[in-house]
């Protein structure tokens, strides 16, 4: 019995060996087990997700029984270009996004500049943990922590009340939801903009500071140039964050954004499926262009 | 011998063959989907309901006594419900009017036999066969609760107290206003608008012609500036006056009661315009897993004292008259205060949810249909 299965793990070892012999004499081969798997998950879950989405925006709703029409039209992309609800809510989620993104490269970059360059490691360490710590609990919690700060009875307005300050009506206002945002994003665009800090070599700075260069200059002449990548990195996690969003403006806002449509098309008022199909084509060409740009600019090196 | 017992076998088959088409004559079972007799429990049931409609002090003991597991899925608004319901993963829902037919022309549910709910010979004859529930002789469900849209507002900051709808669309509290989310708060306007302005003729606030209607839509985009946030869930609206982030609102009684239950100065009332309201009515899937658990679930809210706690929990009517004493004795006076007693004439004043379609009820088809309002009610938000 032993000497039997001696010979089958002997069996079964020289099968591993023939195995890796092959990848080791054919290289594509190994490039495309290792490939395999992920490239068939993307592709059966996300592309043919997106094909069927995108095929089913051509397709139109019964509105009496209720059943899918398979007749290809252009209505749905009709009455989002030309009706001026649909448009008003487009522009105004591009608008946040767009506000979201900036609010936090400018909050971002100061700070990923003080982690990268200033603080000593172990404040840096420190100040790692602080970043992502808001990563770890509930979305939905930190939410509605806001809810409770900017409540009209929230702790924020009892804070103004203490100061002598005058109270803050923002609950349930676009403001609420750009606040909201940016504060949830925030961590995505530190990231990225601390990464690509971190990559200047010192001895760029001294050169620059060797050949004249005051510090605002280093600054835009040296510094920005080479973490503009970075910031543009950032931007596509919080731009694209905020414009496929819809459970931060129906908690903290009082308008619709692209999401919610699409939500209420599927689930709630008409099951329109198509309807949200196309809807949802609107932040996938936003997107789309705004990765293009973003190539350009030399995002994807910094990732 | 042997030819004596096939005669006798030959009878019984002539009787029985006989008796069927009889059988079929006098039920109201024609239909094969009917529900005519409760078999087996399956051990679970999963619901659609609203807010406060499966509570453990009611569900609990169902379980106990059936052994029906209940799991329960709250619906927001009846086109969630509607939704919910077409995907045909649960067994059961307590569909208001403006769902309950469309839930029946979409054949989304099966009609039941009422004489298997002992409880249905006490209701109130108008909640017996409702059209909304009632088709053609079959029962599509059986009626539940019903009571009307409150006006919802906090006694320290809204003074002097409202008596009217006006409140909603008035400047004086802009930003301390919350209105459902919900294409049927349509109907709310027209109903204020018909008693406001009867020049436009608005006779039923869920048929209204394009003059009418675009009136009314004209009057909720006035009102929503006046909006602080157009509430989704119940919760939502409690969230909302407990926080002080509203101090009017339309609502429903169980808002009130939540709200009253925590001490928040808070009190509802019916204006003088009157109110919209909902009758709902229980109802199986076509697609039902759970068949007989459903029916034993609809029997157990069907029963006094299940009528009554629900009543007094949400703060609606039941459809059980034998409901009003159980009422008074878990809390004194409930009976009268949420009109389980109340004549004919106070079911008729409510104005209940049913959906909006082309027939305007007087021969013409030239009405606002359901899914005219929900565009609008996108427009009106945007």
């Amino acid at each position: 019995l032993t000497s039997q299965a001696y010979e089958a793990a002997g069996a079964a070892r020289a099968a591993r060996r023939r195995l890796s012999a092959a990848f080791w004499r054919r290289p594509w081969l190994r490039g495309l087990a290792l490939l395999l798997p992920p490239l068939g998950w993307l592709l059966v879950f996300y592309l043919a997700a997106l094909a069927v989405l995108f095929v089913s925006a051509f397709w139109t709703l019964d509105s009496f029984t209720g059943k899918l029409v398979h007749v290809w039209t252009w209505t749905n992309f009709d009455t989002i270009l030309t009706d001026p609800t649909y448009r008003q809510i487009a522009f105004r989620t591009i608008w946040m996004a767009a506000a979201v993104t900036v609010t936090d490269a400018v909050v971002a970059f100061p700070f990923a500049y003080f982690m990268a360059r200033i603080a000593p490691p172990r404040a840096r360490t420190l100040l790692f943990v602080l970043v992502l710590l808001p990563l770890w609990s509930s979305y939905l919690a930190r939410i509605y922590a806001w809810r409770l700060i900017l409540n009209d009875d929230g702790a924020l307005n009892w804070t103004l009340g203490r100061l002598g300050l005058p109270e803050q009506g923002w609950a349930f206002t676009n403001t609420a939801m750009w606040i909201v945002f940016s504060y949830i994003w925030l961590p995505f665009m530190i990231l990225p903009i601390y990464a690509a800090l971190e990559r200047i070599p010192d001895s760029y700075l001294e050169a620059s500071r060797d050949l004249g260069a005051r510090s605002w200059t280093t600054f835009r002449r040296v510094i920005l140039p080479i973490a503009l990548p970075g910031v543009v990195a950032g931007s596509i996690f919080t731009f694209s964050l905020t414009l496929g969003d819809y459970i931060t403006p129906s908690l903290v806002g009082n308008v619709d954004f692209i999401g919610n449509v699409i939500y209420r098309n599927v689930l709630g008022l008409t099951n329109n499926l198509p309807f949200a199909a196309a809807y949802a084509t609107v932040p996938l060409v936003v997107m789309a262009i705004y990765l293009l740009l973003a190539k350009r600019a030399g995002a994807f090196e910094a990732l | 011998m042997s030819r004596i017992r096939r005669r006798h076998a030959l009878l019984a088959a002539l009787a029985a063959a006989l008796c069927v088409p009889a059988a079929g004559v006098t039920s109201t079972a024609a239909d094969p989907s009917v529900i005519t007799k409760i078999g087996k429990g399956e051990g679970s049931l999963n619901l659609i309901a609203w807010e406060g409609y499966v509570q453990p002090q009611w569900a609990k003991p169902f379980t106990k006594a059936t052994g029906c597991k209940v799991k329960a899925k709250y619906g927001g608004s009846s086109d969630e419900m509607v939704t919910l319901m077409r995907t045909g993963q649960y067994d059961a829902v307590s569909a208001s009017g403006d769902a309950s037919l469309r839930l029946i022309l979409g054949k989304d549910v099966r009609g039941v036999d009422p004489k298997l709910v002992p409880d249905f010979k006490n209701f109130i004859p108008a909640l017996k066969s409702p059209p909304h529930n009632t088709v053609k002789g079959v029962h599509y469900g059986i009626s539940l609760q019903w009571g009307p849209n409150t006006l919802l507002y906090n006694t320290k900051k809204v003074k002097p107290a409202p008596r009217s709808w006006s409140i909603l669309y008035s400047s004086k509290y802009k930003g301390k206003i919350t209105v459902p989310d919900n294409p049927i708060q349509i109907a709310d306007a027209a109903l204020y608008l018909s008693k406001t302005k009867p020049g436009l003729g608005i006779k039923d606030p869920y048929e209204l012609t394009e003059s009418q209607f675009n009136a009314t839509v004209d009057l909720l985009k006035k009102q929503r500036p006046l909006v602080k946030k157009y509430w989704a869930s119940a919760g939502d609206e409690i969230d909302l006056f407990k926080n002080g982030g509203a101090w009017v609102g339309a609502s429903w009684p169980y808002q009130t009661n939540t709200l009253q239950a925590t001490k928040a100065p808070v009190k509802d009332l019916i204006p003088k315009e009157g109110a919209t309201g909902w009758a709902d009515t229980w109802m199986i899937s076509a697609k039902a897993k759970h068949p007989n658990c459903a029916m034993q679930w609809i029997k157990w809210v069907s029963t006094p004292k299940v009528q009554a706690q629900q009543a007094i929990y949400f703060g609606e009517t039941p459809a059980n008259t034998k409901a009003c004493a159980i009422m008074n004795k878990l809390s004194k006076g409930s009976c009268a205060q949420y009109h389980a007693n109340a004549p004919t004439a106070y079911f008729n004043s409510i104005k209940f949810w049913k959906t909006p379609v082309k027939d305007c009820g007087n021969g013409k088809s030239n009405c606002m249909d359901y899914s005219k309002w929900q565009q609008a009610w996108t427009d009106i938000k945007s």
